[in-house]
């Protein structure tokens, strides 16, 4: 994943639109393909996307922001995604979220000053049989308390992927 | 020496450590130079135990848990790879009694086979459902199903063999089969393990339906929040198209059937089969008005049958045993079997297949072993976030969608949370508009706005003032929530909210008495 790229890659997201566009439903394959490539959908692409699907600037406005993973900032180096839904609620997910937000210094949707980690809410990760859950990056993670959330974040302190 | 050892690749075994345990054990079989096949199968779903490893042995599989990689050595040191005494030992694992008091049908070969392994599918059973599929003409296929009682197990309950019909009678050159995985229920994980463990079962069942329908072309809209399960299902999808059970001439037949999944984005609306359509193709996951039907004008308006994992996954049994078979287990009007997922603060939580009947209190007490943290249990969410609470003197109830109905509750997609007695069921209210307010599709005026106002009167609720304007609006809204909204979203956020104050009106700091109108 090319994070944190300010530069935005017009030339790339053309291409991603090009060869993907023929496919039905061809939107939703774009707009992951973007993310997954530059850990956001730039601004600037959804002029890009807008045109080689002949669509206004304004629909494919209008599908990014209804889905809640598209982000419209470059998240830090590393994404924690803490589950807050019921099962997890259950099992102490509401004084975790208190302690991973003092711990980090930020709220849901926010990036820590230095880059490092992004905070996002998820509701289930189908890990409730091991409530709480939370994903670190493409990791996923059972029965966190804030111990081991404490010894999670230690090991990805440094990681400057 | 050689031996085969099972450590699941199934994604809840994976947050426990269940990689590095492979790992060990690969590790430690390569340093005393032991001939070891690893096989990365789907969890048995009985998560406590978790990792769990399982060795092959003359009296069967035997299996260790929970196994963490410092416990490997010493596992060796016993002798397990050929089923030696440790005491991490759980004896024979078709022999715990978790395991064994199931009736497994869709889940039959969960946990026990290869996922990605279509000879180990094949030899247990895999693709008979199929074979007898295309020896009969589609609408005895369809009156296999209707005659199965098989009902959406996505949570709606619909008789599947309706839609079926509908689908296949429907005159079209082009018609779809969708599959929808987005399991965001909290509390549920039954999709996830069967895409996970048992993947082919699933391409089995969606086979069936487009050879039923007339289908050439399916999709499986599988949440972004299950990377492991797609990881399994595109290694599934690839083997059995290389091995001719997709693409042309599916199994030798004259179907064409292409199969593709597609991940949604991160919307709980989008497991409404109108909005999971609407996102299939490339939009907001906005719920469409129904008449026009999904099995008549579906994705990109055409006919297509849509339904949830369990139920496409069930599909194969109900061919290979016929539907009398599967009606016979069960109670009134829910036939067959219900994997039903025990989850939240219960000391052993899992996945168990059952015939529709068991108790809450049978599921809880009984499977579950009460509550994880060892205070006594307050109450029951079944059916995810838009289910009911239910009192632990409600424990009683038969897992059974019309007993269910009668209670104002609903079974869902069969899962149920446990709480003890530190949760405050009014917090749990509030969440539940404050949830239907983040999710909510924006298209009809009361879910998109009444679930804001519905917290806003809770909170009013929680104060002194005014208590009695609040709750008249209260009922107000949550009728006009439960008639007016245009799908179950908004429709069914009353549930929780009303039963909560229902059963537990002491938590809003009301009587019995300012209760009675939720009847």
């Amino acid at each position: 994943m090319e994070r944190n790229k300010n530069g935005f890659d017009g030339v790339a997201v053309e291409a991603i639109a090009a060869g993907l566009k023929e496919r039905p439903g061809a939107l939703m394959l774009i707009l992951h393909e973007v993310q997954d490539r530059f850990g956001y959908v730039p601004r600037e692409s959804v002029p890009v996307i807008a045109h080689a699907l002949n669509l206004s600037r304004a629909e494919v406005h209008g599908v990014v922001t209804f889905y809640h993973d598209f982000r419209s900032a470059p998240p830090g180096r590393n994404v924690i995604r803490l589950c807050r839904a019921e099962s997890c609620q259950a099992m102490g997910a509401v004084a975790l979220a208190e302690h991973v937000r003092a711990r980090l210094g930020v709220g849901f949707g926010e990036t820590t000053r230095d880059g490092a980690f992004t905070l996002e809410p998820v509701y289930c990760l189908g890990n409730c049989g091991c409530s709480p859950a939370m994903m670190l990056n493409d990791e996923l993670y059972g029965r966190v308390s804030p111990e081991r959330f404490d010894e999670l974040l230690a090991g990805r302190k440094d990681d400057g992927r | 020496m050689s031996a085969t050892v099972y450590v699941p690749r199934d994604s809840s075994a994976l947050s426990l450590g269940a990689g590095a345990v492979a790992d060990a054990i690969a590790a430690e079989a390569a340093r005393r130079g032991i001939d070891l096949r690893l096989v990365r199968n789907g969890s048995r779903g009985m998560f406590w135990l978790e990792p769990m490893v399982e060795v092959e042995s003359a009296r069967g599989r035997i299996a260790y848990g929970p196994v963490a990689p410092a416990d490997v050595p010493a596992l060796f040191d016993s002798g397990f790879p050929s089923g030696g005494e440790h005491r991490l030992s759980l004896g024979l694992t078709e022999e715990i009694s978790y395991l064994k008091r199931q009736e497994r049908l869709t889940f039959a070969r969960v946990g026990i086979v290869d996922p990605v392994s279509l000879d180990d599918y094949v030899a247990h059973g895999g693709y008979r459902g199929l074979a007898r599929a295309l020896s009969m003409p589609a609408e005895k296929i369809v009156e296999e199903i209707a005659e199965s009682g098989l009902r959406g197990r996505g949570g709606a309950g619909f008789p599947a063999g309706i839609k079926w019909r509908t689908t296949q009678q429907a005159a079209a050159r082009q018609k779809y089969v969708v599959c929808n995985a987005d399991e965001g229920d909290s509390g549920t994980f039954s999709d996830r393990m069967i895409m996970e463990g048992d993947p082919f079962v699933l391409i089995e069942g969606m086979t069936i339906a487009a050879a039923c329908a007339g289908a050439n072309q399916g999709y499986i809209y599988l949440r972004s929040e299950y990377p492991y399960a797609l990881r399994t299902l595109n290694e599934a999808i690839a083997v059995a198209y290389r091995r001719g059970y997709l693409g042309e001439k599916v199994a030798g037949s004259s179907h064409t059937f292409n199969l593709e999944v597609r991940l949604g984005a991160g919307a709980y609306v989008c497991g409404e089969e109108t909005a999971m359509l609407e996102s299939l193709e490339g939009k907001r996951g906005m719920v469409r008005y129904k008449p026009p039907v999904p099995a008549i004008a579906g994705l990109f308006g055409r006919p297509t049958i849509v339904n949830n994992v369990i139920s496409l996954a069930t599909v194969p049994v109900i061919l290979e045993r016929g539907g009398a078979f599967y009606k016979d287990y069960g109670m009134g009007r829910s036939r067959g079997t219900l994997p039903i997922q025990l989850a939240g603060n219960i000391k052993r939580p899992g996945l168990i297949e059952k015939a529709f009947g068991v108790t809450l209190r049978d599921l809880v007490e009984d499977y579950g072993g009460g509550t994880c943290s060892g205070r006594p249990l307050r109450a029951v969410q079944v059916g995810g976030p838009l289910g009911a609470y239910f009192p632990a003197s409600m424990l009683d109830l038969p897992m059974d969608y019309e007993a269910f109905a009668a209670k104002k509750g609903i079974v869902g997609h069969g899962g149920i949370v446990v709480f003890d007695d530190t949760v405050d069921l009014a917090r749990q209210a509030r969440w539940a508009f404050e949830f239907c307010a983040i999710e909510s599709c924006g298209k009809c005026t009361p879910c998109r706005i009444g679930s804001t106002r519905g917290a806003e009167v809770l909170d009013r609720l929680a104060s002194a003032g005014g208590r009695t304007a609040a709750i008249g609006l209260l009922r107000d809204l949550c009728d006009t929530l439960t008639y007016g909204s245009l799908c179950a979203l908004g429709g069914l956020t009353p549930l929780p909210v009303l039963s909560a104050l229902r059963h537990f009106p002491e938590d809003f700091g009301l009587s019995q008495s300012d209760v009675a109108w939720t009847g």
